[in-house]
């Protein structure tokens, strides 16, 4: 077993190891750089320091403390003190004070693992927000929609996932995205990467610029734009909300909506509004990660989209009720 | 109680098996007690304190609270490099202060797992304090979920724990008042993007609240003898939970706080938070047991403990409070409409209606405005409000305690017993921000976490400063600074109480003088663990390091 044993004591500090580091260390940044304006040495620069008067609460018949300081103080004393940057002395050296003591690269590889351990948090979510089976009358289908990522608080990696198909079919439609999001607001994230579709037929690989946080009144957005390997031009917004019947049974409304610009007669695509999908889901959380659910959607289409569906034999709307599971870790 | 004490002491940090409420997990433990042995010793000796580390990753000992060199306080990456596994680390340093304290982990999320213990220092002059017997208390918060997994799920859903929101079945129901919030009013508050009921992070969802190391269930029991002046040293060593402490039946004269005497104050209940602590004698006379009540300021659950004269005695546990709800003044607007003062529940329906008239973009203007902070404030994604009028609240006993129908203790009660040594006026003032993003649960000072490399708090050396800390979010924090005790500015001048934690009550400030005379480099954050682990952290430098010549 290895014994450090460090009998330094406060008063013992001033050993001659100090000055040499002091005399090396590079000058602090003075504190004029420091100073900004509307800072300076004056009492009124405190933009808080009006609002103090008499909107100070005083439950129990007491003084604004800081009133009760200054009169208490000795005669002479300023009302507050200048907020200013520190004096010359705070910034004499050693840079770090540990280094006196203990080997500096010792040092230098703890200050980097105490930096990176507060605050550089590297997290991961995976979410399965809807896999469920619909019911409607063209018979039974599935659908999922799943997004993970990993990251820190600024930037991450974001993949999402949806498909659906009927049951003893080809699946429909499988998108993966892959995105690399960056935290631009306190509640939104710009995302940017490549979507691909393996399904329908032809395939089709876009560039997605999109945006996904949240908005005032709590609603969940995620809206995109597309680009194709052929040039063409889409886009998609969704809306989701979580209205709390009680602490676990939760109702979600949602929204999603497809535009184009151009049509892609190959995928059953007009411009203007493709669809509008519309679902209600209500979930029960047995725990935060795990709540089945059932609900209604609702989906049309519109447009030209609407036209080549007829011309395919298809609805152009569709009532669906959903069963399905919402499960996260 | 296990008790450690003399010149020499030697401390095995470990991993064993913690039980409560029937069901065990792994904690990490200081010689194999959860808390961690109480470390006895006397003001004025000087203690070596060897402490070995038998985990498999580096650990380290810190001394809450204590006066000593910068590089025996404990904090790997500022004081020391850290104690590596299989290693013994020997800290030595003299005693220079007395009351009650407290040690523990300053390396990852290993405080949270049961590492931390309480310190007892006897003074040399005789105790102005009179009393026939003594309990320390340690107050705290368990979880069976690993402390990294909780920070997980904090990052993919911040209200992940609370199980107290507002909800529509809610507003049909009596038994919460809370939840009677209007509808304008809840419309108001997710026009912000906020939630009033986020009271706490962690919650009794899974914590069970621990005194001593024991559950409500296995109820700690203190002794007396009716007639005792009965002493206790209660130490909130928590990781995340406020608690408001009382014993139904017998009212609480606190004499200490954070190891410092203060002019005795009678209260029936007292609001204590992360890592401070508070001394209050008892005096129960008659034969039958008290119920020790330690409630989370959210009400998510409680600690309880019992006092009695014989062990097997219990009292009746009051059963949770309703939790209460955040206001206009935990906003930092408490100026507006005159609502100053006011307790936010008794103001009814109203209270929003200032607010209510506003578009969500004026309110975010008014909640958000980069005009009410310092220039060098870093307006950025970490930072989801920003007080417009934060009030100085040192005059409020705590959320949901203004109208508990009994005396509660505030910080302006608190008058240090002994004149203030430095009599000097403040030669400056510097103002600190405590921001935060309560979605993406993101941390900091003045907009930045620590991670971000970040310029730390610079004083010269027996400067007197006076510190402003403006809380920009809607939860509280007890901010906490190593190696000295600065006095909180509560009215008090010459005999203001000197702490070494203070706790900044939301969209309030809260200014302390401090005499920077302990030179070298400093640990300075939020006390609420996971707060500073995500980013609530700064270093304070103490220059120059050897004294001027005179």
């Amino acid at each position: 077993m290895k014994i450090l044993s460090i009998a330094l004591i406060a008063g013992s500090l001033a050993t001659p190891a100090f000055a040499q580091q002091s005399g090396h260390t590079m000058p602090m940044p003075m504190p004029e750089t420091q100073q900004k304006p509307g800072t300076g040495p004056m009492p009124a620069a405190d933009p808080h320091a009006g609002h103090d008067m008499g909107t100070v609460p005083a439950p129990k018949a007491q003084t604004d403390p800081h009133a009760g300081h200054d009169m208490g103080s000795d005669a002479g004393s300023s009302s507050a003190p200048p907020e200013r940057p520190p004096p010359p002395a705070a910034f004499s050296g050693p840079q770090h004070a540990a280094d006196a003591v203990f080997d500096a690269s010792t040092m230098d590889e703890a200050r980097e693992q105490l930096r990176a351990s507060l605050g550089e948090i590297r997290s991961y979510q995976v979410l399965i927000d809807r896999l469920e089976t619909r019911v409607n009358d063209s018979g039974e289908s599935y659908l999922w929609d799943a997004q993970g990522w990993y990251g820190g608080d600024i930037d991450k990696l974001w993949i999402k996932t949806e498909g659906e198909g009927s049951f003893g079919e080809k699946v429909e439609d499988i998108e993966v995205h892959a995105l690399w999001s960056r935290s631009i607001t306190p509640w939104f994230d710009v995302q940017a990467g490549a979507r691909y579709d393996f399904q329908p037929n032809p395939e089709r690989g876009y560039a997605v610029l999109g945006l996904q946080g949240l908005v005032p009144y709590l609603f969940e957005i995620d809206a995109a734009a597309f680009v194709s390997n052929e040039g063409d031009v889409s886009a998609r917004v969704e809306a989701e909300y979580e209205l709390l019947i009680t602490q676990r049974l939760i109702l979600q409304p949602r929204a999603e909506i497809n535009l184009a610009v151009q049509e892609v007669r190959e995928l059953g695509i007009g411009s203007g509004v493709n669809d509008v999908e519309l679902g209600l889901r209500l979930r029960y959380e047995f725990a935060r990660e795990f709540a089945p659910y059932v609900g209604v959607s609702y989906e049309r289409k519109f447009g030209e989209t609407a036209d080549f569906a007829r011309d395919e034999g298809e609805s152009v709307d569709q009532f669906s009720f959903v069963a399905g599971l919402r499960v996260w870790f | 109680m296990p008790t450690v004490s003399g010149d020499d002491i030697a401390l095995r940090i470990g991993r064993s098996p913690f039980t409560v409420g029937g069901r065990t997990g792994q904690a990490i433990t200081v010689n194999g007690t959860l808390p961690a042995p109480l470390i006895r010793l006397r003001e004025g000796q000087n203690v070596r304190l060897a402490v070995t580390n038998d985990l498999e990753e580096d650990t380290s000992i810190h001394w809450h609270g204590f006066l000593l060199p910068f590089q025996m306080d404990g904090v790997p990456g500022i004081s020391f490099p850290g104690i590596r596994p299989r290693e013994t680390f020997v800290y030595e340093f003299p005693i220079r202060q007395a009351g009650t304290y407290w040690y523990h982990s300053h390396s990852g999320l290993q405080e949270p797992l049961g590492h931390y213990g309480p310190i007892v220092i006897d003074p040399t002059d005789p105790d102005p304090v009179a009393y026939d017997r003594e309990h320390v208390l340690v107050l705290s918060d368990w979880s069976f979920m690993n402390p990294h997994t909780i920070m997980r799920k904090l990052k993919a859903q911040s209200d992940y724990f609370n199980r107290q929101e507002l909800t529509l079945s809610g507003l049909f129901r009596d038994a919460d008042p809370e939840q009677q919030m209007p509808l304008k009013d809840r419309l108001m508050w997710d026009g912000m993007r906020m939630d009033p009921t986020d009271i706490a992070d962690i919650t009794g969802q899974t914590y069970t609240y621990l005194i001593n190391g024991h559950g409500p269930q296995e109820n700690w029991t203190g002794l007396f003898r009716p007639g005792e002046r009965v002493r206790l040293r209660v130490i909130n060593a928590s990781a995340m939970s406020v608690f408001h402490v009382r014993i139904p039946g017998l009212p609480m004269t606190v004499v200490n706080a954070d190891g410092e005497n203060v002019r005795p104050v009678t209260v029936d209940e007292f609001q204590i938070s992360v890592a401070e602590t508070y001394d209050v004698i008892v005096q129960p006379t008659e034969d039958r047991a008290f119920t020790i009540v330690a409630e989370s300021v959210d009400r998510s659950g409680m600690g309880r403990a019992t006092l009695a004269p014989r062990p097997g005695m219990t009292a009746a546990v009051p059963p949770l409070r309703p939790r209460p709800t955040l206001g206009m003044e935990d906003m930092g607007m408490a100026g507006m409409g005159g609502m100053s003062g006011m307790d936010h529940s008794a103001m009814g329906g109203g209270t929003m209606a200032g607010m209510a008239g506003m578009d969500h973009g004026a309110m975010d203007m008014e909640m958000r405005n980069p005009a009410n902070a310092p220039p060098d404030m870093a307006v950025g994604v970490g930072v989801d409000m920003i007080a417009p009028m934060p009030q100085d609240r040192t005059g409020h006993p705590g959320l949901g305690l203004t109208n508990v129908g009994h005396r509660v203790l505030t910080y302006r009660d608190l008058v240090a017993l002994k004149p203030n040594p430095d009599t000097r006026p403040p030669s400056r003032a510097i103002q600190i921000h405590l921001t935060g993003n309560m979605e993406r649960f993101m941390w900091g000072f003045d907009g930045r976490k620590f991670s971000e490399i970040v310029e730390p708090i610079r004083f010269a050396r027996n400067e007197r400063v006076r510190v402003t800390l403006v809380n920009d979010t809607m939860m509280q924090h007890p901010i906490h600074l190593h190696g000295h005790f600065f006095e909180v500015v509560n009215g008090h001048p010459g005999r203001q109480p000197l702490k070494h934690t203070v706790n900044v009550l939301p969209g309030s400030k809260v200014s302390f003088d401090l005499t920077a005379d302990n030179p070298g480099d400093w640990a300075f954050h939020c006390h609420l663990l996971f707060h500073m682990e995500a980013g609530m952290f700064n270093v304070v430098t103490v220059r120059p390091l050897e004294e001027k010549p005179s």
